[in-house]
């Protein structure tokens, strides 16, 4: 049995089916791409996966056990990356980084973020304040995050998104060291990222069929119909009626 | 306890970098306070009278004023996403938050309380027991205060709608601070004022930590 899987997963986002049936599994090493088109629910999946939202069926699990049952263990062994970067702007690259790295509970705090930042090559910005950094260094920051720690699982939401070419490189080095370690990466992005023969999972495939969705549509619609010409109907009567009025 | 010391560290650290919020606090507090010499007018009877009542009310303003800014920023960047994701009790976490609020409002504003007593002429016998009472009350009002201000993430107007949210539940604070006040300045023993007050600050810090913590992954979904 794979360490982490989900199995049957269902992802409602307000009253839109995300994705229906969806399961994947993934053992340590394991790289796994997310695709689909815009609104497919990759993000949505890697929010499934980090425990941030509660699948509406199914269930993930890491080592046979649901990783809600036990969260702060979850939290622990992953690294989640979004679209935003958390940096706020009045603090050094170094203190962003410390925070994230005493809540992890790590012992030597600088030389982790030295290291972190040596990896990213953005060490000669660690005194820099977060907002004179260009959107790619926040992105380079970000990054250097999800280096501090003990993990076993990183889950990277576009983690490319304003990186120049080289540091899209230096990433997928990074995925190739962090999965020799035994890491798996969830990842998805919408340009080549040199991963070695990742897993495919292809969201377009889940969505959920809309046919009955529709057909409900359409229902209000014709329902919705006589009413909204009758609507429009009635002020264009009423006005000329009030303007004959208003005249005399 | 390490989210509670590293969120604690990192909100002050961030407050004495960017220090106009607590500044703002405390303006907003003199001012009001002073507003009200303007429109009852400047008899020292009168103002000796509702002194307490004014320094009390304008300090919940003072401290509500502050309250959305709490965990808007945090959630706006993305942080508290993260925050929700680190391997710490996130109850803990807000606990921190609400400690380092109070020391950058409630503190202040116990500071200034006893300036604007003596501006509205009131009996030096009620300062001990009105910075008491602060001591006790102000405390509470961070911890329920971060209820609010964690169900209004996401929201629009989010600033109106916690004042809303939130000044109901501060009545009791007021009744019991000002009460106290009041009864040192007739004389009588504040203590079972003071005592109710030390209650409310005990159950605030039992409950709202949980409540908090609990809006807060509500609005990361």
């Amino acid at each position: 049995m794979a360490v982490f899987s989900g199995s049957d997963l269902t992802c409602l986002r307000g009253e839109r089916l995300v994705f229906g049936g969806l399961s994947f599994a993934a053992n340590p090493g394991d790289a796994i791409m997310l695709r689909g088109r815009n609104g497919a629910g990759k993000s949505s999946l890697l929010r499934l996966m980090a425990g941030l939202l509660v699948p509406r069926s199914g269930m993930i699990t890491w080592d046979g056990e649901s990783i809600h049952k036990d969260r702060v263990g979850h939290n622990a062994r992953q690294q989640y990356l979004g679209h935003q970067d958390a940096i706020k702007p009045v603090l050094s690259v170094r203190d962003n980084l410390r925070l994230w790295a005493q809540l992890r509970g790590v012992k030597d705090i600088d030389a982790a973020i030295d290291t972190a930042l040596h990896a990213l090559e953005i060490h000669h910005l660690s005194r820099t304040a977060g907002r004179y950094l260009s959107s790619g260094q926040k992105r380079r920051t970000a990054l250097a995050r999800i280096l501090i720690g003990e993990t076993q699982l990183w889950l990277l939401d576009e983690p490319t998104v304003g990186l120049d070419r080289e540091s899209c490189a230096e990433l997928a080095r990074l995925i190739a060291d962090f999965r020799a370690k035994g890491g798996i990466v969830i990842y998805s992005t919408h340009i080549d990222l040199a991963v070695d023969d990742p897993a495919l999972l292809d969201l377009d495939e889940f969505a959920i069929p809309m046919v009955e969705w529709l057909q409900d549509q359409d229902a209000h619609e014709q329902d919705a119909d006589p009413e909204y010409d009758l609507d429009t109907d009635a002020p264009q009567l009423a006005v000329p009626s009030d303007r004959q009025g208003a005249a005399q | 306890m390490t989210g509670f010391f590293a969120i604690l560290q990192r909100d002050l650290r961030l407050a004495l970098r960017q220090g106009a919020d607590s500044v703002m606090v405390v303006a907003f507090f003199i001012v009001t306070t002073t507003l009200f010499p303007f429109g009852v007018g400047p008899e020292a009877n009168i103002l000796a009278r509702i002194a307490s009542g004014v320094i009390w009310v304008s300090a919940l303003l003072a401290a509500m004023l502050s309250l959305e800014r709490v965990f808007q920023t945090d959630y706006e960047d993305g942080t508290l996403e993260l925050l929700t994701l680190s391997p710490v009790s996130l109850e803990l976490v807000v606990l921190g938050k609400a400690l380092a609020h109070w020391l950058t409002t409630g503190l202040p504003l116990i500071i200034a309380a006893p300036l604007m007593a003596v501006m509205l002429n009131m009996d030096p016998a009620g300062f001990g027991v009105l910075m008491v009472a602060m001591l006790l009350g102000t405390p509470a009002l961070s911890l329920i205060g971060a209820i609010g201000a964690a169900l209004i993430l996401g929201a629009r107007r989010g600033g109106v709608l916690v004042s809303l949210l939130v000044l109901p539940l501060y009545i009791p604070i007021l009744i019991f601070g000002a009460g106290a006040v009041e009864a040192a300045l007739l004389g009588v023993s504040a203590a079972a004022q003071l005592q109710i007050m030390g209650a409310i600050l005990l159950l605030a810090l039992a409950a709202t930590p949980f409540a908090t913590a609990h809006a807060l992954r509500q609005a990361m979904e």
